[in-house]
């Protein structure tokens, strides 16, 4: 297959994702492949106690690398847990090492665990914010030393849970609040160097993150039920409405747009 | 091929800075446009307004980026002018998909103000960027609520709709009142219009390098400034945006890639908003 993409909108762009092995994190690897971009493709590819729905694969990592590769660019896998920063760091190095650079690095991956209040654990709590918030803060870490000499782009994944509070998993809500501040603060120390920082704020996106128990639980309570409603009329958006303002974040056409809230989320928090 | 292609735009300000540069960006993209410009000086502002061979030339560059575009001479705070020129347009190509409102204005003086002067800049400020804001969309609505095809709005609001700044002048208030004052629309019209597919989103760019922010009395007053120059400076390593740097935001805004982004503030600001 021929593909040519050498004007596209990020060709030549180097860009780590994490939790890239499926769902969200794969549409943006082969959405900025199609416009030229090479992929250092990061996944844990094994289950975590606690998550009570599967996680990715090998075999999953290897399908987004094949499929970043039939746009004719480069796609390094790793298998690493974002919440090792050394593991994260030697990553980071040893890409950097094979591609010559790094422009970008999307901190995607996240778990989810679901439960009212009182059934909501202290393990849950510091799983959840040791893999979205610290793992998030590890990407980043490993990420910005290859770019504070040419500038780049962070794109942190938060959720419209990370503007309003959704109910029925307070520490993935607490989680991507936390993302919010993270980038917000990081934004102001890195502008001088010429790093961007922004959030994505996905509203629902049809993926494996589906614990069984989710929808049981809004049905038991009725008068939340708005909250999770959309305002425009979509039930779900699909990974690619994602990944078309991770590819904006990450181009140079976002070239003076950073601390920005990015939502697409159908109006799920405005309404 | 362009991920515009067959969608009409509406443009308000056309002539000239910022939205000449989205009129060429989404003519390139494949759109036509309906734009409109007043053309004419507005006594309490303190530079000049496009003329009319700055609307002939926006004309000209968009024929020569692939668009075809109807240009009218109307001022939006007049309704009535602006639905002349939308119904017209609309006429003219049939349809209208995107609507950029709005032209703006920045009255400011680097002197001391009568009350009267005070009160002719806060209602030129308010009257161009709000109530022209308002007509626009209001012209609009109509017709893309017939289309039944969705469509997508996006304001023109500020660093200075989303943070207080602009000094005590009625020039200054009446700036950043509008620009919040846009915020305001933009959120109660995207939870309206959500059913029937109707985005609206709000764009805020630091200083771009365009007629209003580069006059000598805005420069005077920029280093004059109470707090300091070092206040207003962006916090990316860039002093003033090209037109072109938000044409690329509104072109994301407005094109399918966007079609579930609604009611979303967003700054093209060099990280001013998040510094202040």
């Amino acid at each position: 297959m021929t593909n040519d993409n050498s004007s596209g909108r990020v060709h030549g762009k180097r860009v780590l994702i994490t939790g890239a092995a499926r769902g969200m994190g794969r549409s943006h690897a082969v959405r900025l492949a199609e416009e030229g971009a090479d992929l250092v493709l990061v996944d844990i590819c094994a289950p975590i106690p606690g998550v009570d729905y599967p996680l990715s694969t090998e075999a999953d990592l290897e399908e987004t690398a094949r499929l970043v590769r039939e746009h004719q660019r480069t796609a390094l896998t790793y298998i690493a847990d974002v919440r090792d920063s050394a593991a994260m760091k030697t990553v980071a190095d040893q890409a950097v090492f094979e591609l010559g650079g790094l422009d970008a690095a999307v901190a995607n991956a996240g778990v989810l665990t679901v439960g009212t209040w009182d059934a909501t654990t202290t393990e849950q709590w510091r799983l959840v914010l040791d893999v979205n918030l610290i793992g998030a803060w590890n990407t980043c870490a490993a990420a910005i030393p290859h770019l504070v000499e040419r500038g780049g782009s962070l794109v942190n994944i938060s959720s419209s849970a990370g503007i309003k509070g959704t109910p029925f998993h307070v520490p993935y809500t607490a989680s991507k609040h936390g993302i919010v501040g993270m980038s917000l603060a990081l934004a102001n120390e890195l502008a001088a160097q010429n790093i961007r920082v922004n959030t994505v704020h996905p509203t629902g996106v049809a993926t494996g993150m589906a614990p069984p128990s989710m929808h049981e639980q809004i049905a038991g309570r009725p008068d939340l039920v708005p909250i999770f409603l959309n305002a425009l009329p979509a039930p779900l958006i699909e990974p690619s409405d994602v990944s078309n303002a991770v590819l904006f974040l990450v181009s140079d056409e976002s070239r003076y747009v950073t601390g920005l809230e990015f939502k697409v989320d159908a109006g799920v928090t405005i309404r | 091929m362009g991920k515009l292609d067959g969608k009409v735009a509406f443009i308000s300000g056309v002539a000239r800075g910022q939205r000449r540069s989205h009129a060429i960006r989404l003519a390139r993209e494949g759109a036509d446009i309906i734009g409109i410009d007043i053309c004419a000086d507005i006594p309490a502002n303190h530079y000049p307004m496009a003329s009319r061979e700055e609307l002939d030339e926006t004309i000209g560059l968009v024929e020569r980026a692939g668009g075809k575009m109807l240009g009218t001479v109307a001022d939006v705070r007049d309704f009535q002018q602006v639905k002349s020129a939308m119904d017209a347009g609309v006429e003219h190509f049939g349809r209208v998909d995107i609507v950029l409102a709005n032209a703006g204005i920045a009255p400011v003086a680097f002197r001391e103000l009568s009350i009267e002067e005070e009160l002719q800049q806060w209602r030129a400020a308010v009257g161009v960027n709000l109530d022209g804001a308002y007509h626009v969309a209001w012209a609009a609505i109509p017709h893309l609520l017939a289309g039944n095809r969705g469509g997508s709005i996006v304001f023109t609001s500020s660093t200075a709709g989303l943070r207080g700044f602009g000094g005590a002048q009625g020039g200054g208030l009446g700036y950043a009142a509008s620009k919040h004052g846009v915020v305001g629309l933009m959120r109660t019209l995207a939870n309206a219009l959500a059913p029937a597919n109707i985005r609206v989103n709000t764009v805020h760019p630091t200083a771009v390098n365009t007629m209003m922010a580069v006059n000598p009395t805005m420069t005077a007053f920029i280093e004059n400034y109470p707090d300091g120059a070092p206040h207003l400076q962006n916090p990316l390593p860039v002093a003033m945006l090209e037109p072109e740097d938000i044409s690329a935001a509104i072109a994301y805004l407005v094109s399918d890639e966007g079609r579930y982004v609604t009611g979303v503030t967003f700054p093209v600001d060099a990280g001013f908003c998040n510094k202040l």
